[in-house]
């Protein structure tokens, strides 16, 4: 079985990272369940594997960690390939910003863009994903912001209460392998 | 159908981090327990958390609920060497702090001043934010978790060389790793799918 971390970082057999790994083997193992939980699910429910893909390589190419963008680009239809790259582009910037709630914390605010796909990649992408899309990224850049309205954007767009707690795990969890990924990288090189 | 998201009971929303005991309200509807599967109530691991909307929320897809929970206990509860369990929740909590999740930092504040008994320097962090004066290990453990936790992200050889001079092994940073980017998972979830609540 293939592990996305240890493949990413290149982490081989024997090496200290994999000992390091091995110590915290039900993390690793789980790590790799629920990759496998989310794109090669037992049933897809209501996210088909395009749609889980397509909303992987936004989520990669937002944080643009070289591997993982690469990797999650690679599994994405063809057609799509161009028009989530073109997104990307519009939508990356710096994170995290967002209000607090009103009070003390109000001093801390760094208010900032929603962003919306563009025209031509929401005719190419469709309402769902649209949607999903434009959540996905106040997810990835400004998730204090978020609130009930946006949960409701998902639903009328056609999504499931329970698809939405699947798109929600899948972006946060790409949150976290990412860093991992990112992380255990920069450990490996730095002797 | 078009589903609808809930409007939560009248509550006293949390306005500054806190050690607190914290409630968590829903913006979507949970898994009634009277309709959970054993499929679904295994995936909550601990039995008790049925009594959570929250994770009866995140029950809806139970197979990404199972392996997320065991993967968050490893990372946080393991004592096989690595990072002293204070010093993950050093690293949950300021990483809670910095992307704003009050309910979040609410536990993991709890538990890293529990475990390190330094209440005044954790209350510091919740106060004042990821600049808090600490002292120099735990400065760069926040650090850390703040380079992690940015984007775009800015943790490099600088951040490990500065953990290795305060003390950490690497099987403590790959712990750190760990701790920081889980909670860039937590954090999410807990600040999308509903809102903290002060009890009482």
């Amino acid at each position: 079985m293939v592990d996305v971390i240890d493949q990413l970082v290149g982490i081989a057999p024997g090496s200290k990272l994999d000992t390091i790994r091995a110590n915290r083997s039900e993390a690793r193992k789980h790590a790799q369940a629920s990759h496998d939980s989310l794109f090669r699910p037992k049933s897809f429910g209501g996210v088909t594997a395009d749609e889980r893909h397509a909303i992987a390589a936004f989520v990669a190419g937002l944080h643009g960690e070289p591997r993982t963008d690469a990797f999650y680009s690679a599994k994405l239809p063809a057609t799509l390939r161009g028009v989530i790259a073109a997104e990307v582009v519009s939508a990356r910037t710096t994170g995290p910003y967002g209000r607090f709630p009103k009070g003390p914390l109000s001093t801390e605010d760094a208010p900032g863009p929603t962003w919306k796909v563009s025209e031509t990649g929401a005719k190419a992408l469709g309402r769902r994903l649209t949607a999903a899309f434009e959540h996905t990224h106040m997810l990835v850049f400004h998730p204090r912001d978020a609130a009930a309205p946006s949960l409701q954007s998902l639903l009328d767009a056609g999504w499931s209460t329970t698809d939405v707690v699947t798109i929600s795990q899948l972006v946060s969890f790409l949150a976290y392998q990412i860093r991992v990924v990112a992380g255990l990288t920069v450990l490996a090189s730095t002797p | 159908m078009t589903e609808k998201t809930l409007t939560p009971p009248p509550h006293t929303e949390p306005v500054v981090f806190t050690r607190d005991m914290l409630d968590w309200l829903p913006w979507l509807e949970p898994m009634a327990e009277a309709n959970m599967t054993e499929r679904h109530l295994a995936s909550l691991v601990d039995a008790a958390r049925v009594k959570s909307p929250y994770f009866r929320l995140l029950a809806r897809d139970p197979d990404v609920l199972e392996a997320r929970t065991h993967t968050d206990k490893d990372i946080f509860y393991n004592p096989e060497a690595g990072l002293p369990r204070a010093e993950r929740e050093l690293a949950a909590a300021a990483t809670s702090r910095l992307n704003g999740c009050i309910y979040c930092a609410s536990v993991h504040a709890r538990f890293a001043a529990t475990y390190s008994k330094r209440v005044d320097d954790v209350q510091r962090l919740l106060d004042e934010g990821v600049g808090a004066r600490l002292d120099e290990r735990w400065e760069a453990i926040v650090a850390a978790s703040v380079a992690l936790t940015t984007l775009p992200m800015s943790f490099g050889k600088a951040h490990v060389e500065r953990l290795r001079k305060a003390g950490l092994d690497d099987a403590a940073i790959a712990d750190l790793i760990g701790a920081a980017s889980f909670f860039n998972w937590a954090n999410r979830l807990m600040l999308s799918l509903g809102e903290p609540a002060t009890q009482g």
